[in-house]
């Protein structure tokens, strides 16, 4: 069974599941969003208990593996799950083959390109030298 | 050959009131499209002005502490909140749970309730502690 499958034996003979390959993107979408439950709780809570929100602070904190790995993952798994969303609200509104194709093509664009700034960022703090 | 006639429609999307279930859903949607888009922004931004050193973090501070500055970060934080119980309620809806109408209206009531009383939570605390 791929993924892109309806799940069931039942809903195989019914013809269920998805058309093409939507299946493998719906799951990606909630597999991304149980990983942001976890991340996202953790961002918070991690800003919440740093003793202070300052320079010094935030990029110490993002010096350490378990400031550092955890931010990676939360800017990757957000910008990934950002455009498995918007992708769902172009493909609602936006019918015309050619329009939906060039706006999943910019949304793919800015995200990836996003992503690779706040990955940037990132990295050059955690690799920088304390200050 | 006879023109064709304009043959009546089912007014299966002009007739509708507003009601929880379909407040969760649209809200859904509008808070990820908002966390995406400007909640992404700000983070990207937030990391390439604490790599670029003290100076720009100063800068990014100084606008968030801004009463626009405030009212996004407020907004944003709202928007997380909301679309993370509107999300753990679609992943219990996917599956098959809860479409009992009056538990189903319950959730949805409860998402919006408990978004609003989360970013509350949120904010008393943030603004408690720094002043």
């Amino acid at each position: 069974m791929s993924l892109g499958d309806s799940s069931s034996e039942l809903g195989k003979v019914r013809g269920l599941g998805s058309a093409r390959e939507g299946g493998e993107h719906w799951i990606s979408e909630r597999v991304s969003s149980v990983a942001l439950v976890l991340l996202g709780v953790w961002l918070i809570a991690s800003l919440l208990f740093l003793p202070s929100l300052d320079h010094a602070t935030v990029s110490e904190w993002l010096r350490t593996p378990l400031g550092a790995v955890p931010m990676a993952l939360f800017v990757i798994t957000s910008f990934y799950h950002g455009l498995d969303g918007l992708k769902v609200v172009v493909d609602d509104y936006v019918h015309e083959p050619g329009n939906n194709f060039a706006l999943n093509t910019l949304l793919l664009f800015a995200a990836v390109g996003g992503a690779a700034f706040a990955l940037f960022a990132l990295a050059k703090v955690a690799f920088g030298a304390a200050a | 050959m006879a023109e064709q006639r304009a043959r009546p429609l089912s007014p299966h999307l002009g007739i509708w009131r507003w009601g929880p279930g379909m407040a969760a859903s649209i809200f859904h949607r509008i808070s990820g499209g908002a966390l995406t888009v400007a909640g992404l922004a700000v983070l990207t931004w937030w990391l390439l002005a604490l790599a670029d050193g003290g100076d720009a973090y100063g800068d990014f501070t100084a606008i968030a502490g801004t009463w626009v500055g405030l009212v996004v970060l407020i907004g944003l934080s709202w928007a997380f909140f909301q679309h993370l119980l509107t999300g753990i309620r679609h992943l219990v809806m996917d599956t098959g749970e809860n479409f009992e109408l009056r538990g189903n209206k319950n959730a949805a009531i409860a998402t919006f309730v408990g978004a609003l009383l989360l970013t509350a939570a949120l904010w008393f605390y943030i603004l408690g502690v720094t002043k």
